[in-house]
């Protein structure tokens, strides 16, 4: 009774997050004539002129390359800087250790729009507007909480002997940190580097405010912008949205091997 | 190696005092241990030997030199963890090797030392597993290799054997042993197991609520105790501690249960309260009266292999004793104590120093 109950829940949430997705899929396979019939056509004919016509016509690929650019550098950075400080946070003797962890996550709490203003200005007077680190350092700013908290959590979690051996064996506070820290924070490290990837290859506010200009535009901006005046091209919308999900499902499959836990055992006792 | 000295070390931790001054000499070559109930600030000791605790006040010199600014690292000092601390993501090889790729040395200098002391320590045919494929012991072991691969100036070892069922403790034991006559580095040992200290080290100091009670050979720790905690922390079961009445003073005489004793002491009792301090293992309990055997009644019979630790009532006092294994006592029954009247040690009431 109880396990059929959690397959219908889990089929009834799954195929709910799923059926948008599919459906734009569908609709990318799709004729524009298939597109518009009423009733709606459920099977596509498979046609891939919508692919053609979004990398042809609307510079898909251009958008797509400006999105692994600043998603990429950002994941980077932002994985770095946490790293570096959610060990800091986690072990060293600092203090108001609670109150920085506090204000991080004040930081992460104000509504975009209410700091848009200022960070346009901030990029304006640097000559930053419409430039990849224009882009980089705000999707910085509001994912290092983020990526701070994840970490820091799991650093608190990795048993302090095994520090202090590095230590005694020679490491100084980065080797340590970059020999044993993190290869065994892996699992860590990894699902904050997917949650920031995902969050800056998503963002759109941000993106449609700094970049004005298609040379820098990112993938959700660009899409945005491939209706015109009187039209509506709804196939290459949906192919284009089809191509910007890819990365993140391969990066998801790609890492999900890496996030094993229990990669700390044996090292202990018991 | 080196010759290790602590001037006046003090640490707190917040208001805490956890070390209250402590001075010892630990001489090049021995092997030295702290031991104490859980707590005293023996681990405590041995961090900051290893620079992964600062030092509140006083300084640790090693072959002279004070070493408190230093870092871990640039101490030379090598350490064995109660938990072992092996790095999970590393095979054995790689655990052995680590502390001598962190210095930069050869490929094939890593190499050769990894096959030495692997081969020292029966771990050869182990250096491709990861830690988490291991035993108890055989970490134990990589934990030890690892140590002793960039042959420190000192070696810490902090609980190295609690982790481990009691054969193969007493196998390392002898172990560790060996490796420290064979080695010959300075060695600071740290246990809440007196037993473990008593069979492996040189000298030992006995350390409670941050000071150092006594130190000393084993065999002086086990003869001469300063006082009531070291007497009752040393040797298993604890020595028997008995108030007793001074009767008279020179020559020294007690009154215990209605027999009269005199005990050898360093010099006549100040106070009039003292107490008497005999270990289970000086009593001997039989069923038949023995010349100067005292009357007492069996209340608990535990066969230790051997012979048998038999807990009396003598008077109004529980204590233990030995009997041979061959002897029929019963419990609630009558037996009689004997003990040689030069194993008799005697405690200030009010100071519990030994006179």
């Amino acid at each position: 009774m109880n396990k059929s109950l959690f397959y219908i829940t889990t089929f009834i949430v799954v195929s709910l997050s799923l059926l948008p997705f599919l459906w734009f899929v569908n609709t990318s396979l799709k004729t524009p004539i298939e597109i518009t019939a009423i009733p709606p056509v459920l099977v596509p004919s498979g046609t891939l002129n919508s692919y053609q016509s979004a990398i042809e016509d609307y510079n898909l690929l251009h958008f797509l390359k400006n999105s692994l650019i600043v998603a990429g550098i950002t994941t980077i950075i932002t994985i770095l800087v946490s790293i570096i400080t959610g060990y800091t946070l986690a072990r060293l003797r600092i203090k108001y250790k609670g109150l920085i962890m506090g204000s991080l996550l004040v930081v992460s709490m104000f509504p975009q729009i209410s700091i848009a203003g200022p960070v346009w200005k901030i990029l304006q007077d640097l000559g930053w507007l419409n430039s990849y680190q224009g882009l980089i350092i705000p999707y910085v700013t509001l994912t290092l909480p983020l990526g701070v908290w994840i970490l820091a959590s799991f650093f608190k979690d990795l048993p302090p002997d095994l520090e202090a051996s590095a230590r005694i064996d020679g490491c100084s506070h980065f080797q340590t940190l970059f020999k044993i820290i993190v290869p065994l924070a892996a699992p860590g490290v990894f699902t904050a580097a997917i949650l920031v990837f995902i969050y800056a290859w998503n963002e759109f506010f941000f993106a449609l405010l700094i970049m004005t200009q298609q040379d820098f535009q990112t993938l959700p901006v660009g899409i945005a912008l491939f209706q015109g005046q009187y039209t509506m091209p709804w196939g290459e919308i949906a192919a284009a949205s089809t191509v910007s999900t890819v990365p993140l499902v391969l990066m998801v499959f790609i890492f999900q091997k890496r996030i094993i836990s229990g990669l700390t055992s044996g090292a202990m006792k018991g | 190696m080196a010759e290790i000295s602590f001037e006046h070390i003090k640490k707190n931790f917040g208001s805490e005092l956890v070390i209250k001054d402590l001075n010892i000499e630990i001489k090049d070559g021995e092997f030295f241990t702290f031991v104490g109930p859980s707590g005293c600030g023996k681990s405590t000791i041995l961090n900051m030997i290893a620079g992964l605790e600062e030092i509140t006040d006083g300084a640790i010199k090693f072959d002279g030199i004070a070493v408190n600014e230093l870092s871990p690292k640039e101490r030379d000092v090598a350490m064995v963890f109660q938990s072992y601390a092996l790095y999970p993501h590393m095979t054995v090889y790689g655990n052995l090797a680590f502390p001598l790729k962190i210095k930069k040395i050869k490929k094939e200098v890593i190499e050769s030392e990894v096959k030495r002391i692997s081969f020292l320590l029966g771990l050869d045919e182990l250096l491709k597993r990861k830690p988490r494929e291991l035993s108890g012991g055989q970490r134990q072991r990589v934990a030890l290799g690892r140590a002793i691969i960039r042959k420190p100036r000192v070696f810490l070892m902090d609980e190295p054997l609690s982790n481990l069922d009691a054969r193969l403790r007493v196998e390392m034991r002898a172990e560790l042993k060996r490796l420290h006559n064979e080695l010959k580095i300075t060695t600071i040992y740290v246990t809440h197991d007196q037993a473990e200290a008593m069979s492996m080290s040189d000298r030992i100091a006995v350390l409670s609520d941050g000071l150092i009670q006594q130190c000393g050979t084993p065999r002086e720790i086990y003869l001469k105790p300063e006082n009531t905690m070291v007497a009752g922390f040393v040797g298993s079961p604890p020595m028997n501690f008995i108030p007793v009445v001074l009767k008279n003073r020179n020559p020294v005489e007690v009154d215990c249960n209605g027999l009269i004793i005199s005990p050898l002491t360093d010099s006549p009792p100040e106070n009039k309260g003292v107490i008497l301090g005999i270990r289970p293992e000086d009593i001997t309990v039989s069923s038949h009266k023995a010349e100067g055997g005292s009357e007492a009644v069996v209340s608990i019979i535990e066969s230790a292999g051997p012979f048998n630790w038999i807990d009396i009532k003598w008077g109004d006092t529980l204590i233990k004793g030995v009997s041979d294994i061959d002897e029929a006592l019963i419990p609630e029954d009558k037996c009689f104590i004997t003990f040689s009247h030069d194993k008799v040690l005697l405690f200030d009431r009010e100071t519990q120093r030994r006179i």
